[in-house]
């Protein structure tokens, strides 16, 4: 019998791309609404609050996958003992940093749930006001660009890991061309998020970007 | 010049498996392309340290000599390796030599390494061919699924891919990459691949393929060059199919 350990990890490793890494996507691109104004983001941000029986789909797709994702995740990253430091191979690198962004995308990610989210259920009315005022102060700008980053970057290594556990990327020539592929994925993903977080800050300097 | 060259060793000792490690010190006079055990080997027959103090000589193992049994290895200048093939014109001084302390040690450079092979038993790593009768030649293995499966059979149950993953410590139970390399092989065997099943079904249970967190420091530390990273995603990609073949079914 497969024991419940490779269940549990095998259900990690999927919800890790469906939803919440379709999910990410998608809440990045609605975002980059922000970079054609205020207007533009306001719309497209009410389009998806406005979808019908949402709470369902936030609780099956959003919060029930984000929940166990996150939850099994801190118990896989406290399961390793890096070795970076004598072992300083680039694929080792990144198994650290998947464990890190992880841990530290738990606690944003609990933060930004409780500014945005549960704000709105407490009467904040979500546009690109609420956002402008979260990012009002430098220091929140950085947590956003920290947060926005380490979120990119644990889903594209993430999804290079997908299709090692899946068995679908099998010889060392296609983990490495998926590699460049996940890399670029970051470098696209790492620019639509951090355009739109100073959209919210500065319209008129992303405009110019 | 030569003549009076030594070459400074730093080993870490311990008396026994509960004993507190503690380092000493080494002058060996330097021989031409001399290897770690060599060094070792005259600090046995002259035990005494740096500072002219005589000592117990340190305990390690060793058999072959010649990197195919997998008995020596030590963690030396920091990298899991056999102390054997280690030439110490290769490495910076003074050599620092440690037990691999991903297992336990036995004494000094010693250690155990039945985990290893607790490991092979569990997950039925061998091919079935006992009976109560000849059963007859098993079917014939193609030339070129031999040559690669040639590259999985010299696995020497080292234990260096165990010192160099991060997911094998204290803290789980996984077994280790050197399993993912033995299973395939034993899977691509055409009488072995007859238990195919039993084997991943192992390898999924507790401590399992699962483990693995692609580090992919295994294939960068395989004294063999084994392309573990490869047999990793085989087996996951076999041990994919037959789940969701066991869940659905298939007749």
């Amino acid at each position: 019998m497969a024991s419940r350990d490779f269940v549990n990890r095998r259900l990690h490793s999927f919800l890790g791309l469906i939803p919440i890494g379709l999910f990410l996507v998608v809440h990045l691109t609605v975002n980059y609404f922000a970079t054609r104004g205020a207007e533009a983001f306001d719309k497209a941000a009410n389009f998806m609050e406005k979808l019908p029986y949402l709470v369902v789909l936030e609780i099956v797709f959003i919060y029930l996958p984000l929940l166990f994702h996150a939850i099994y995740g801190i118990y896989i990253a406290f399961q390793a003992k890096p070795n970076v430091k004598r072992f300083g191979y680039y694929r080792n690198w990144l198994f650290f940093f998947q464990r890190w962004t992880g841990l530290f995308l738990v606690i944003f990610l609990a933060w930004h749930i409780w500014e945005t989210r549960i704000a709105m259920l407490r009467g904040t009315e979500l546009n690109f006001e609420m956002m402008a005022n979260i990012l009002d102060n430098p220091w929140m700008v950085a947590f956003y660009i920290v947060g926005v980053l380490c979120a990119v970057y644990h889903f594209s290594n993430g999804l290079w890991a997908f299709l090692v556990h899946w068995g679908i990327i099998v010889t060392p020539k296609s983990q490495r061309y998926t590699s460049y592929l996940t890399v670029i994925i970051f470098i696209l993903l790492a620019i639509v998020g951090i355009r739109s977080v100073f959209a919210f800050v500065n319209p008129d300097t992303v405009a110019m970007m | 010049m030569a003549e009076n060259k030594t070459v400074v060793f730093i080993i870490s000792r311990q008396d026994g498996p509960d004993a507190t490690p503690y380092e000493e010190k080494f002058e060996v006079p330097y021989r031409q392309n001399m290897n770690v055990i060599s060094a070792l080997m005259e600090i046995r027959r002259n035990p005494v340290k740096a500072n002219g103090e005589k000592t117990s000589p340190p305990q390690w193992e060793m058999n072959c000599l010649e990197e195919v049994c997998g008995a020596c290895s030590m963690v030396i200048n920091g990298k899991p390796r056999q102390a054997c093939s280690t030439l110490v014109d290769k490495l910076t001084q003074p050599i620092r030599v440690e037990p691999m302390r991903t297992f336990p040690v036995v004494r000094d450079l010693a250690v155990d390494r039945s985990r290893m092979f607790d490991a092979l038993k569990k997950v039925k790593a061998w091919i079935p061919i006992d009976g109560t009768y000849d059963l007859g030649p098993g079917p014939r293995m193609a030339e070129n699924k031999r040559q690669w499966a040639y590259e999985l059979s010299k696995c020497m149950t080292c234990g260096v891919c165990l010192e160099a993953c991060p997911n094998v410590n204290s803290k789980t139970d996984f077994m280790g990459p050197f399993v993912f390399g033995q299973v395939e092989l034993k899977n691509a065997h055409p009488t072995g691949e007859m238990n195919k099943e039993e084997r991943l079904e192992s390898f999924m249970d507790e401590g399992g393929l699962q483990g693995c967190g692609n580090s992919q420091n295994c294939v960068q530390s395989c004294p063999k060059g084994i392309p573990l990273t490869t047999s990793i995603a085989a087996i996951n990609r076999q041990a994919a199919i037959h789940s969701l073949k066991s869940f659905f079914g298939s007749r």
